[in-house]
């Protein structure tokens, strides 16, 4: 585990993230704008869930409408953290808001999966306030990625990334 | 501007901010959840007028549930931008990046205020021509572009702030 963050660390990228002027400062740009799409597009979904907006739209349509943004949005957040974790990796490591992060992130997907495979399967029977395991499933989600944001926002104030 | 920034930095609400680093950094999380509301509001309306997303719902209506967010998280915004200013005020003030980032947002705010009214109040008058829908078609994009152009030189404000020399 150890050598491979390393090698990580130690890789080209890594190197030119970490000692250039400019890369850390534009991915972190990247980084924030992705992650506002994902938390502001699932907190559609979410206040759906809890019946509290978009309730004259079926559920499903407002989960395959928005889901898909999320996702991709992501996956753009996860590949710019990702540089940004390979350029300090030891030091992200160190980190407890950091790591409380990626368990939250990883409670947030876990959250969506049993709404996926359980809670959600008679979905397209729900009307405009669905079940309470829904709002349960919507209202984790909403203290979850909140959580993720300011877990995030206090890593560079206890690690003097900015 | 200096002067002011000295003055502002002396006031007792500055100072309380300034020796609670948790004032701020919970300042700056509140701040960046109202820009998440905010941006995914503008992309998801931008994004169904360039007929991306949302296609299954009219124009009109996807602005009537995206466009009171916008409005009403905006104050939000500005109150805890303002204290954020209030408890570094040379971070911003003495910033290029900041004037920047507010002359965008004003761009953004207006670019909204014409969508809004090109998709509800004046619906019919800018789908009256193929010109006039490729407009509204370009403002959309011009959004999108804007909007997101404002949080990066607002996360660019942490890199040139002068006093880390850096």
């Amino acid at each position: 585990m150890n050598g491979l963050i390393d090698t990580l660390r130690q890789s080209d990228i890594a190197t030119a993230i970490r000692e250039g002027d400019y890369l850390f400062p534009s991915i972190e740009c990247v980084h924030v704008l992705a992650l506002c799409i994902v938390v502001g597009s699932i907190l559609v979904v979410d206040l759906r869930l809890l019946g509290l907006a978009s309730r004259g739209r079926p559920v499903r349509q407002v989960i395959t409408s928005i889901v898909p943004l999320t996702l991709a949005a992501f996956a753009v957040a996860a590949a710019a953290g990702g540089l940004l974790f390979i350029s300090k990796a030891d030091k992200y490591l160190e980190n407890g808001f950091f790591l409380a992060k990626l368990g939250l992130i990883a409670a947030a997907g876990l959250n969506m999966a049993v709404f996926h495979l359980v809670t959600g399967r008679d979905l397209d029977r729900w009307g405009a306030v669905p079940p309470t395991g829904a709002k349960i499933a919507g209202g984790l989600s909403l203290f979850l990625w909140i959580s993720v944001v300011a877990c995030g926002r206090w890593i560079g104030f206890t690690m003097a990334v900015n | 501007m200096r002067e002011f920034c000295k003055w502002l930095a002396s006031t007792p609400l500055s100072q309380t901010l300034q020796n609670h680093d948790w004032m701020i950094a919970g300042l700056q999380t509140i701040h960046i959840l109202g820009i998440a509301v905010v941006l995914s509001s503008a992309v998801l309306i931008d994004l169904r007028l360039l007929r991306i997303a949302e296609r299954d719902q009219a124009p009109d209506q996807v602005a009537r549930r995206f466009l009171p967010s916008i409005w009403l998280v905006l104050p939000l915004l500005l109150a805890s931008g303002g204290l954020m200013i209030v408890g570094e005020p040379r971070r911003s003030l003495l910033n290029d990046t900041f004037y920047l980032k507010i002359g965008l947002l004003i761009a953004a705010i207006g670019v909204t205020a014409f969508l809004q009214s090109s998709v509800l109040r004046h619906a019919a008058f800018w789908n009256a021509t193929a010109l006039r829908r490729t407009l509204v078609k370009c403002a959309a994009a011009a959004s999108l572009l804007i909007w997101s152009c404002v949080i990066l030189a607002g996360r660019w404000i942490a890199y040139t702030d002068t006093d880390l020399g850096g």
